[in-house]
């Protein structure tokens, strides 16, 4: 921690972010449930488990093709419940407004959060507004919390992958990244692509009503499904391998990202989970995620291994093999 | 994304990896020019399944890598110019200079933005007419044409608060400059894809009859790169080289006459001073007289800074193929893509960078 400001990068999900983390927040606020690193806390209280999580989002654009900031914020926080296997049941929402932004824009934003709360399933039960001088903030900036509860058994987090494993990916990649950063000024692709922005809640009760040998859940939002697989394979102490050529994108997403030099692995995702699966189970987990309608184009995307721990190799379409490292630096900024 | 599917056809490709492994019985050295052959090596695992017998060296085809520290300086000491606005393209920003880089510039308050495009930056100064906005022109033929033709709009459009810090360089001097050096040991080479879309096959000629070494142009897909490297391993085999093109779908004979005639416009060929090579005669594309309003060195006064190169960093041996990443002392140790030493381990194009994240 020796850079004297605050840079992006600091922010991006990756390295700078892990170490600002675990060398400035993890001594101070020192506790064994913060030290876990889940997508959300597990707490005890009097016996039962609750999952409980907290994000900002500060996209920008604010509105965009598949959705806007008010339910991003709504599905993003329900997803991070539901990645602990909880049932999501109470959120709360603090908006950040920066004065001048329009009423009607607000009451769009508010009634997409309304219309999110609703279709997850959960109830937004108390909140706070702020409003600071223009030039402050960037038109409104959103936070959620939210609480869940833990079904008695269920038991997921990332370091539980066993060799053996298989990995489900519940549809496409980089279709919410690409969707930002296409509306941002002066990339206007005429593509069609859309945010994936959607609660998962529903899909994950389902696959747990499936199966009781799903041992790790997890969102790939920012940093995408090349950094989650890779926190993974760390937390769990064991290899990853992917095969390139099974790996859903859009193709308009595909070719977005070639021509902006991305890696779909590395492109966010805010209505898309990774499940990996005991392989007796995977199948019918798959099954089950391809039931869902945000599940369609559900596959499976690879293997746990013990080779190679806290690894994740591709095997490429030639049959080549790649490494696929945590990314360093921040590659959009602003996204969710 | 129908345009590339056949390239990365895994058939295609595994046959032309089977025809490779029965020409190569004894070891080649082929030095990939160009920062996105590089990449690309990496990207389609092409490394791991090329027999044994075929050693690829990376060259100094990374026009970030390529900038000598004094010019990276000099556009960090543009940035902290005061009502100056730096538009540049992105893998410049974690480049460090001696002391800073523009995205520690930008976090500590100067204005710093990405752009994807030439044009965009004309925007910027278009949309900010108090402030004078500035483009680091990095790059070789391939990004020269499109800030030439930023030059032109701006003046076509009297546009006068936006200039160009250009230190672009030309590919086909550095060849020749590799040549030189002591220690280099290159038994053919793969020749740029997008540099060539623009000078042509044409432009290695000299080299080619100079040297009497096998050169060929190749694509960046799996099977480009592949069917490249088996010309190449037949010539050295074969012992008959020749100058070829791998790669007819995009580059001509003359390349892009157009592209060629925006870039002669705007610049002329001078000296130019290399990471790693060092200075190399006409190596450089500097901005002409008749355009000098829109030149920033000569705006701002600022020149290149006499900065000395990183100690320790073997970017310089890297760049002409001498060392291998890995070989650097510093690589993952005290140079990563967080706090790199060199620009080799920053640029997406580097190297360092594409040995690190692909894990060799």
């Amino acid at each position: 921690m020796k850079k004297e400001v605050i840079l992006l990068d600091h922010g991006s999900g990756g390295k700078l972010s892990n170490d600002l983390v675990s060398a400035l927040m993890l001594p101070v606020f020192d506790n064994t449930i913060l030290s876990r690193l889940g997508d959300s806390a597990t707490l005890d209280v009097g016996g039962t488990r609750l999952a409980f999580s907290t994000d900002s989002y500060v996209v920008d654009p604010i509105f965009f093709p598949g959705g806007n900031i008010g339910d991003l914020a709504v599905n993003g926080t329900v997803n991070d419940i539901a990645m602990s296997g909880a049932t999501p049941l109470y959120l709360s929402v603090g908006l950040i407004i920066e004065e001048g932004f329009s009423v009607s824009d607000l009451e769009t934003i508010v009634q997409s959060m309304g219309r999110a709360a609703r279709t997850a399933g959960v109830s937004i039960v108390t909140g706070d507004t702020k409003v600071v001088n223009r030039g402050a903030a960037d038109k409104i900036f959103i936070n959620t919390s939210g609480i869940g509860l833990i079904p008695e058994g269920i038991h997921i987090e990332g370091g539980n992958a066993r060799p053996g494993d298989r990995i489900i990916l519940s549809g496409t990649m980089g279709d919410h990244g690409i969707t930002i950063l296409n509306q941002r000024e002066g990339l206007s692709f005429d593509a069609p692509v859309q945010s994936d922005s959607a609660p998962l809640n529903h899909m994950v009760a389902r696959m747990l009503a499936a199966s009781r040998n799903i041992h790790v859940l997890r969102d790939p939002t920012r940093g995408g499904v090349g950094t989650i697989l890779n926190e993974v394979a760390l937390q769990s102490n064991v290899g990853i391998r992917i095969v390139e050529s099974g790996l859903p994108v859009n193709s308009s997403v595909a070719g977005l990202c070639e021509l902006l030099g991305l890696d779909p692995l590395y492109v966010a995702n805010e209505g898309k989970l990774i499940a990996v699966v005991a392989s007796e189970d995977a199948e019918r987990v798959l099954s089950v995620v391809r039931e869902d309608p945000f599940g369609l184009d559900a596959c499976i995307i690879g293997e746990v291994v013990s080779a190679h721990p806290g690894r994740v190799v591709l095997e490429t379409i030639i049959g080549g093999e790649r490494i696929i490292d945590m990314p360093t630096g921040e590659k959009l900024p602003r996204i969710c | 994304m129908k345009h590339n599917i056949e390239y990365r056809s895994g058939d295609i490709s595994r046959n032309l990896l089977h025809r490779i492994a029965d020409v190569c019985k004894k070891e080649i050295r082929i030095m990939e020019v160009c920062g996105t052959h590089t990449v690309s090596l990496f990207r389609h695992g092409i490394r791991t399944v090329l027999p044994e017998t075929v050693c690829l060296v990376s060259g100094p085809g990374c026009p970030v890598c390529v900038t000598a520290q004094g010019d990276i300086d000099a556009c960090i000491a543009l940035a902290r110019i005061p009502n100056t606005i730096v538009a540049t393209f992105g893998d410049l920003v974690r480049v460090p200079g001696t002391n800073s880089s523009l995205l520690k510039e930008k976090a500590g308050g100067s204005d710093v933005r990405l752009v994807y495009s030439t044009l965009d930056a004309l925007d910027i100064a278009r949309a900010n007419p108090e402030k004078q906005v500035v483009f680091p022109g990095v790059g070789f033929e391939t990004t020269a044409p499109t800030i030439a033709a930023s030059i032109l709009a701006a003046k076509d459009s009297g546009i006068s608060n936006y200039s160009v810090y250009a230190v672009h360089k030309r590919v086909p001097p550095a060849l020749d400059a590799l040549m030189a050096f002591e220690g280099v040991r290159i038994d053919g080479f793969l020749l740029p894809g997008h540099v060539s879309a623009v000078i042509g096959t044409n432009a290695y000629a000299s080299f080619f009859e100079k040297y009497n070494m096998p050169c060929v142009i190749a694509g960046f897909e799996p099977a480009d790169i592949l069917l490249g490297l088996l010309r190449l391993a037949e010539m050295i085999q074969s012992g008959m080289p020749a100058l070829e093109n791998a790669y007819t779908r995009v580059v001509a004979l003359n390349g892009n006459p157009r592209a060629e005639a925006i870039m002669n416009r705007v610049f002329e060929n001078g000296d130019a001073i290399w990471r790693g090579l060092g200075p190399i005669l006409g190596s450089g594309l500097l901005i002409r007289r008749e355009f000098a309003d829109y030149d920033a060195a000569v705006r701002f006064g600022i020149r290149a800074f006499d900065s000395p190169s990183p100690g320790g960093c073997a970017c310089g041996d890297i760049l002409i193929g001498k060392l291998t990443p890995p070989e650097c002392p510093l690589f993952k140790t005290i140079c990563t893509p967080v706090d790199p030493v060199g620009p080799c381990m920053v640029s997406s194009e580097g190297s360092c960078a594409a040995y690190y994240q692909y894990g060799a």
